[in-house]
């Protein structure tokens, strides 16, 4: 009998310094056997982030990058205008990319830039310590909106997916979730599609994942998953927001 | 080859491709802006990359991504541009990848003006971004010489594996001299696949390569910061570059200068020499390394009073100077940063304040 489970390629023998309960660990998994599948890990690049996620090269077995904050869809260009024969992604957080590198993702979609974003949204500042972010959802507390986020004065959650979807480039743009498998198989299928696009030499692409973080949510896992479906998916709704076939 | 009249931005252009390189990002502003207009039909004709970035910021991190994959890549600004991609240029010195850079000076501080200056020599050569790091600073006289330190500062950043500045002023840029493309000076392929991260299949290996700057451990940081100061001792030892200019006479005072500046020092040097007053003048070429221990030699001639350098800037490079003499020989400043660009005659009676 066959191997019915197994560690991707493309992911490292290690231990992870994720929390218990965060979803990163999934959608390092995902991009992992996608990569694997497509059978592009000696020729892929990823791009690191600043936030949770800075430390990722260490669980992946492929040449990576580490980009300062925000920044990393402008390394990614880099990489692909000077090599278009290397497959290219990053992976950010939304203080990462939503915040500080919200000019960077615009203008790289925009230019529509053929390589992939995996976009983790989960409402939160994580590697600094659960400061405000602006997907954080409206009266959330963390600890810069110690008294929950007032959308008087500091907006309305930001949502990239359908801002970026806003522009007349063609794209690939799509909100999946981490919070259950049938939501975790439509993400693999999404981060497939996006990866197959760059193959193709298609367009930008970027698969936002709404994720948890449990420890600066102050909840347990289960409670976080819960929260995440209950009070983010409403306004962050799943699905496709824009195809390359659309125009 | 034979002389082409060129204009110097278009020249520093054009030369990067002699050089070799094939990669450019870049943001526009006075006055490098004509750098990105030249290369932005030069690049299509040579099948190379043309890309004018979102901001000089992301324009930084293109030319990081594109160097850690090993390939040849460069960019051109002026002074406030060059102050928001130090952000970039901490990180891509602290990550080794070879680049090059050029700043078109402009005035400053905030907008400043469009016409030249010199004030960003502590910016160039004392850091401009956070943490311990150096550029190799090249300072071109002339469209000839900005050429030949466009096309040499490609090899100098691969061997440091270091960012190399080429700092020039407005008038470097704006300026149109006779020029020539040296061919010896076209860089030789360097192979980087023992770090750049150009895709395992490109370099035939099972071990991958990764580009970063984070290191979280204090005993790691700090050998990684004293691998980046033994380079920087090496550009001490090897990459100190300097003319020395009516050195032979029994001069009283020594000027140092650097730049367009030092064109107009050359010209009161030899005015004053017809006066029959001996002055000499010592120009940098490298900004850093500094040619300290030449300046201290030259300042120490018996017959030399004192020491003035003169720049387009309140006084930067006059620290350099003062630490070169470290106390041996009084040191002066002159200069102007309006961006009007003192005369002879204004370096003249500077000088004659001094020796007379």
């Amino acid at each position: 009998m066959g191997k019915t489970f197994q560690k991707p390629e493309a992911l490292a023998d290690t231990i992870t310094h994720y929390c218990p309960g965060c979803t990163h660990g999934v959608a390092h998994r995902l991009v992992a056997e996608v990569i694997d599948e497509l059978g592009i890990r000696d020729r892929t690049v990823g791009v690191a982030p600043v936030g949770c996620a800075v430390l990722m090269y260490n669980y992946f077995t492929f040449d990576f990058q580490e980009a300062a904050h925000g920044r990393a869809p402008a390394m990614a260009t880099g990489i692909k205008r000077v090599r278009p024969d290397l497959m290219v992604f990053t992976y950010q957080g939304d203080g990462d990319l939503a915040s500080i590198g919200l000019s960077e993702i615009v203008h790289s979609a925009n230019r529509g830039e053929k390589f992939t974003t995996i976009f983790i949204n989960n409402a939160v500042y994580g590697m600094t310590g659960g400061q405000m972010a602006p997907t954080t959802m409206p009266e959330q507390r963390t600890t810069t909106s110690p008294f929950g986020r007032k959308t008087a004065t500091e907006g309305m959650p930001m949502k990239v997916s359908e801002l970026l979807a806003s522009l007349q480039t063609p794209a690939y743009i799509t909100r999946q979730a981490l919070t259950r498998p049938k939501y975790i198989n439509r993400a693999k299928k999404a981060i497939k599609k996006a990866f197959t696009y760059q193959m193709e030499n298609r367009c930008f692409s970027l698969v936002e994942l709404i994720s948890t973080c449990p420890t600066n949510w102050g909840m347990t896992p289960i409670d976080a998953l819960k929260w995440a479906e209950e009070k983010m998916m409403p306004y962050y709704e799943l699905g496709d927001y824009k195809t390359p076939e659309e125009n | 080859m034979s002389k082409v009249l060129m204009k110097g931005n278009e020249a520093i252009g054009e030369a990067a491709i002699r050089a070799g390189c094939l990669n450019y990002f870049a943001y526009p502003i006075t006055p490098q802006t004509e750098v990105a207009e030249y290369l932005s039909k030069r690049m299509v004709e040579v099948d190379g990359v043309f890309l004018q970035g979102e901001s000089e910021v992301a324009v930084s991190y293109m030319i990081f991504g594109a160097s850690a994959c090993g390939e040849r890549v460069f960019t051109t600004s002026s002074s406030p541009g060059v102050s928001l991609m130090s952000e970039g240029i901490s990180y891509i010195t602290a990550a080794e990848c070879p680049t090059v850079f050029v700043n078109i000076m402009r005035g400053g501080p905030g907008l400043g003006g469009i016409l030249p200056s010199q004030a960003d020599y502590f910016q160039a050569t004392k850091g401009g971004g956070h943490g311990d790091y150096k550029l190799l600073v090249m300072a071109p006289a002339s469209v000839q010489e900005a050429v030949e330190m466009v096309m040499q500062a490609f090899a100098l950043a691969d061997k440091y594996r270091n960012p190399v500045m080429i700092l020039g002023d407005g008038l470097i840029g704006q300026m149109m001299e006779p020029v020539e493309f040296p061919d010896h000076l076209k860089v030789q392929p360097t192979n980087k696949d023992d770090w750049a991260t150009n895709g395992m299949s490109t370099r035939k290996s099972k071990t991958r390569n990764l580009v970063k700057t984070l290191y979280l451990d204090p005993v790691e940081l700090n050998a990684h910061n004293l691998k980046l100061k033994a380079k920087y001792e090496q550009m001490a030892r090897e990459e100190i570059r300097y003319e020395a200019y009516n050195f032979d006479g029994a001069y009283r005072l020594l000027i140092v200068s650097y730049g367009t500046m030092s064109r107009v020092c050359r010209t009161a040097v030899d005015m004053l020499r017809e006066e029959g007053l001996e002055i000499a003048m010592l120009r940098p070429k490298h900004l850093f390394p500094f040619p300290c221990g030449p300046i201290r030699d030259a300042a120490a001639k018996d017959s030399c009073r004192a020491v003035l350098s003169v720049e387009m800037s309140m006084g930067q490079m006059v620290e350099d100077v003062e630490r070169s003499v470290a106390g041996t020989s009084p040191v002066h400043w002159y200069g102007k940063c309006g961006g009007d660009v003192p005369t002879p005659e204004e370096v003249i009676e500077a000088v004659k304040k001094l020796v007379d």
